[in-house]
């Protein structure tokens, strides 16, 4: 049996230790209605069953083929040494740090985080990570709640959908009222009039869609009210374009695959939240601070533990227990790795590529939106529905297009992503298969809806 | 564990002064800081806010926990430690002077006779 | 870049990373890891935790599922929707209910969706305005009024009784039609398995309140017992408990939730649901509280409990619970023997509550044990026990790492009667000492300060 060391002899010498006849005998206080039930699961799999299966369920599914998604999820370089390092057996099977003697590897790498994503971000403080972005801003609108103890929050249409439903589900219990701003034609989101009954200005940057949006004049609107802004930012992109800081975001928050996570269908990556100094108090999360030990070491220890739910119960500032410690590891250690150049380098290389992308569509005849200010990602207005064209494109062997939905009334639509690991090969690939489903040429011989 | 005989006391661990001018001065008792640890944060009520007799007013934040410090009197608040927001450990040093919380303009100066007495405090605290 | 994307969008300064040669990166890292307990190096009996070891083979499962994204076209991720699919099935069998979401990312996520779901369910009966209380025992973990508040609603607790159980008088007196849901784990968190379960649950159904199972304490009843036979209407999983994904230093988690047929259509999307021969994200569920999280759930993690379900069938998890009741039972009558007083002195399940020696504080004890290279249990929880320390070995330990323990336990108590200074010196052997843990609340620092700053 697999995991279970016991032999017959041990079972039989705890028994005796412990002073009953039977293992049954430690479950008298199960009632016997309810006690060993048959279980209907499949029959147990040896290793290399196992992996045999394993690898038949994989090769159901395309991997490493030219892939143009994004969405909130895009593949990047990763060096080797950044896995290696990062998943350690010490680092991948430790326990939260409560007992900081014994824990500096992880207390000391998320010191470390921190100080990263404050640098990247502009902002002071950062706590240990989240689950994801998204619940990351709901939880960021939670605190705008509390700080400023108004009822509503505003929102740009062009924050991420599914960001979007998770606010919605996080701030329907608790009354709070969601007004969304919409869009203009260029698909950024125009500087709306802040009322004073607001307690949070939400906006993407760059936006769901891929565009660039106007930072600086949200925070003033925001500010103006009396709100705050909660910039929800892209951190790969951070090292290229100005940072929240910079502009006076009250809250940076966004996901942080992008920084040295893997795909994997979609998780599990990280949130971060970084935020002003006046705002500490009502950080949800862990936050790591720097000490010293009995001997004037420099040391390293959670702290400000009072705000979360293992002691203020129902009254913490969120019921978040855990961060995604590993993941934002990984981010730690990638980062380190890339060092600001490295980073800098891949963002640039992303750039250029959804550039060239762009540029190559366009004199294919492809309609794509006019907006020339984006970062990895952007619109391609399309004659198939969006969700049609990325299958018809998947068996043509490309990974390609993130439907655009209803909601931004642009007709049929995806968002077409590069990164600095997209090659002029995986470009003439998209191409051959945009040219294959007639999505090319398509510019002045139709009206495209 | 001291315990001044010209205070009164709320089993959950607060004194107040008698009421002068209808203000009392309101904190927590040596043998509640010594229960929490060294403090490390203090929230106190905002100026103007009104409280009912057992209404949780403040909150104590020591390393270990935190603990809310309910209004022992019903009554307005008009003044708070400010200080303490800097300096939270006076709570620790002096939680008889320089630790005090705030004060409040009481709607009754009456009840406060009816508060614990310090042996009946006393008491209290030795349960605890 | 300011040609392409605007001169006022870019950053003035970079971000001052770490600039280092990949070998100081490769060193820095290592001993890190140096400086660090974990389940690989050291026995690590955390009560609550589930501390058993992460099988190897699990990341090599994982590792080929890597290159996902969540969006490509689903009649191309068929086998990553199969393998969730099947793990939606399996988690149903394994808890005894009729609905799986994979979606939340921690225990306390899915306490967030499971509460929310029950929200819906009587929001949609009418019954909103007039529940507005949530119940949970004195034991429960900080999750789970915590959750109730962000759910919006009021937190009463009920005592525990002198036997370990939740005082069933106080129990009942404290349902009522106000009563939205009550929240329990089974065995609780002193490890006591509820023996009234049945009559709790029919005692809350009868009042129209639902009945919430926090499923961190699974691992002593997994493959022998099902929350969903003992009446509850929803349940979380802690998969890094219970199924092994690895704790990581504080996460990620994972925590699926299930329910009975009736709260499905609260549950969030999308669900992973089969269409003829083909597996779809099937996110048409119009009565659904909504997301919880972006995409679908921590598939990495999803992939390494859907292994471990796989290794073991249904017999293999029957082993686990008797083996990890057996360890903690055996563990307890050591632990006596040693000179702990065990709080409640009886049958427990998977891990149980020990206290001291008088006099002994649970606080220096744990960091004397850190000096012997075995971690302490958990200490100070629950909160209902003076100096708790709480204990669960879990079922990959053998006998003898346990005697070791035990022998560990005894020389410290030992010493410290001999020297009471030994105590609250400790720990002493470690990469560093007992930490300022004042200042570092008092006067936080939290990231590096730059001498430029």
């Amino acid at each position: 049996m697999p995991y279970v060391p016991h032999t017959d002899d041990d079972v039989r010498r705890a028994l005796a230790a412990i002073g009953v006849d039977g293992v049954d005998d430690l479950f008298v206080d199960v009632p016997a209605e309810i006690l060993d039930p048959p279980l209907d699961l499949p029959a147990p799999m040896d290793e290399v069953t196992l992996l045999a299966h394993l690898d038949g369920l994989a090769a159901l599914d395309q991997q490493a083929v030219p892939t143009f998604l994004g969405g909130g999820v895009r593949r990047h370089f990763i060096p080797t040494v950044t896995p290696r390092l990062a998943m350690q057996g010490e680092f991948v099977t430790a326990y939260t740090p409560y007992q900081a003697e014994v824990a500096q590897g992880v207390l000391q790498s998320t010191f470390e985080f921190q100080t990263m994503m404050s640098e990247l971000t502009g902002l002071p403080i950062a706590n240990a990570s989240m689950y994801d972005g998204a619940s990351a801003v709901a939880e960021a609108a939670l605190l705008a709640v509390r700080q400023t103890r108004r009822e509503t929050v505003a929102v740009s249409r062009a924050v991420h959908p599914e960001t979007r439903e998770v606010l919605q589900t996080y701030l329907w219990p608790l009354d709070i009222d969601i007004e969304v701003v919409d869009l203009e034609p260029s698909l950024t989101t125009p500087v709306p009039a802040v009322g004073d009954h607001v307690a949070a200005l939400i906006v993407q940057d760059p936006n769901h869609l891929g565009y660039l949006e106007d930072m600086p004049a949200m925070a003033a609107a925001a500010h103006a009210a009396g709100a705050l802004l909660i910039a929800v930012v892209d951190p790969l992109a951070l090292a290229v374009l100005r940072e929240p800081g910079s502009y006076g975001a009250d809250v940076a928050v966004g996901d942080g695959q992008v920084l040295g996570v893997p795909m994997q269908y979609g998780g599990p990556a990280f949130g971060f939240m970084v935020v002003t100094d006046a705002l500490l108090r009502q950080l949800p999360g862990r936050l790591v601070g720097q000490t010293n030990d009995a001997d004037g070491r420099r040391a390293f220890v959670l702290t400000l533990q009072a705000r979360e739910q293992h002691i203020r119960r129902s009254k913490a500032k969120s019921n978040i227990c855990s961060n995604h410690q590993l993941a934002a590891l990984l981010a730690t250690v990638n980062m380190a790795a890339l060092g600001p150049a490295g980073l800098r380098e891949m963002a640039e290389g992303t750039v250029r590529r959804a550039h060239q992308l762009a540029a190559a569509l366009r004199s294919a005849g492809a309609d794509v939106a006019p907006n020339e200010r984006f970062f990895a990602e952007f619109v391609l207005r399309t004659r198939a529905e969006g969700v049609t064209l990325r299958r018809r494109l998947a068996k043509r062997g490309v990974r390609a297009g993130v439907p655009v939905p209803e909601e931004y009334g642009i007709g049929s639509g995806v968002t077409l992503a590069a990164t600095e690991l997209t090659t002029d090969a995986d470009i003439e690939a998209l191409l051959a298969a945009l040219h294959d489903v007639g999505e090319l040429g398509v510019v002045g011989t139709e009206v495209v809806a | 564990m001291k315990i001044p005989e010209e205070l009164r006391f709320a089993a959950s661990h607060e004194w107040a002064t008698e009421p002068s001018d209808g203000i009392v001065t309101v904190g927590i008792t040596d043998f509640a800081q010594d229960q929490l640890g060294d403090v490390v944060f203090v929230e106190l009520p905002d100026v103007g806010r009104t409280l009912a007799a057992g209404e949780a007013a403040a909150v104590v934040e020591s390393v270990k926990t935190a603990s809310d410090i309910y209004a022992p009197l019903a009554g307005e608040v008009v003044e708070v430690n400010g200080a303490l927001l800097e300096a939270p450990e006076a709570i620790n040093t002096d939680a008889y002077g320089e630790g005090w919380l705030f004060r409040l303009r009481v709607a009754d100066a009456d009840a406060w006779d009816g508060m614990l007495d310090p042996d009946a405090y006393a008491a209290v605290a030795e349960e605890g | 870049m300011a040609e392409l994307l605007g001169e006022e969008a870019l950053r003035a300064h970079p971000p001052r990373l770490p600039e280092v040669s990949e070998l100081d990166l490769v060193r820095h890292y290592t001993q890190l890891a140096h400086r660090q307990f974990s389940i690989d190096g050291n026995f690590y009996p955390l009560g609550s935790c589930t501390m058993k070891y992460n099988p190897k083979l699990h990341e090599d499962a994982a590792d080929r599922f890597l290159d996902l994204h969540p969006y490509q076209d689903p009649d191309h991720a068929q086998g990553i929707l199969a393998l969730l699919h099947g793990l939606q099935s399996d988690l149903a069998t394994i808890t005894g209910m009729d609905a799986i979401s994979l979606q939340p990312a921690a225990g306390a996520h899915g306490e967030l969706t499971g509460i929310l779901m029950i929200r819906a369910f009587h929001e949609a009966n009418g019954e909103g305005a007039q529940r507005r209380v949530v119940i949970c025992p004195d034991g429960a973990h900080g999750t789970n009024p915590a959750t109730a508040s962000m759910a919006g609603y009021d937190v009463v607790e009920v005592p525990t009784g002198p036997d370990g159980e939740v005082d069933i008088d106080a129990f009942e007196a404290a349902l009522g039609p106000d009563t939205a849901a009550v929240m329990l784990t089974n065995p609780n968190t002193l490890g006591i398995f509820e023996r009234r379960i049945l009559r709790m649950s029919e005692a809350a159904h009868a009042v129209g309140a639902q009945l919430y199972y926090d499923g961190a304490n699974l691992n002593a009843i997994v493959g022998r017992a099902r929350p969903g036979d003992m009446g509850f209407d929803v349940v979380h999983l802690n998969l890094h408990k219970t199924f092994t994904t690895p704790h990581g230093g504080g996460g990620p988690g994972t925590g699926p939730v299930g329910v009975k047929a009736h709260l499905a259509p609260y549950l969030p999307v999308p669900l992973v649901a089969r269409e003829g021969d083909r597996y779809v994200l099937d996110g048409h569920r119009p009565r659904s509280i909504g997301r919880m999280r972006s995409f679908y759930g921590n598939v990495g993690n999803l992939v390494r409990a859907y292994a471990y379900i796989r290794t073991l069938g249904a017999e293999g998890l029957r082993r686990v619970s008797s083996m990890a009741v057996l360890n903690a039972n055996y563990l307890r009558t050591k632990m006596k023997d040693a000179g702990f007083t065990i709080a409640f002195d009886r049958i427990n399940m998977h891990e149980f509550v020990a206290q001291p020696p008088a006099g002994l504080r649970t606080l220096d004890i744990a960091k004397a044990l850190l000096d012997h290279g075995v971690h302490p249990m958990t200490v100070y929880f629950p909160l209902i026990v003076k100096e708790a320390m709480m204990v669960e070995p879990t079922e990959t330990e053998s006998l003898e790492t346990l005697d070791a323990y035990a022998t560990v336990l005894a020389e410290v108590l030992e010493r410290a009667e001999a020297d009471p200074a030994y105590l609250a010196d400790a720990p002493r052997h470690t990469p560093v000492r007992r930490l300022d843990e004042t200042t570092a609340a008092r006067k936080p620092v939290l990231r590096f300060g730059f001498a430029a700053d």
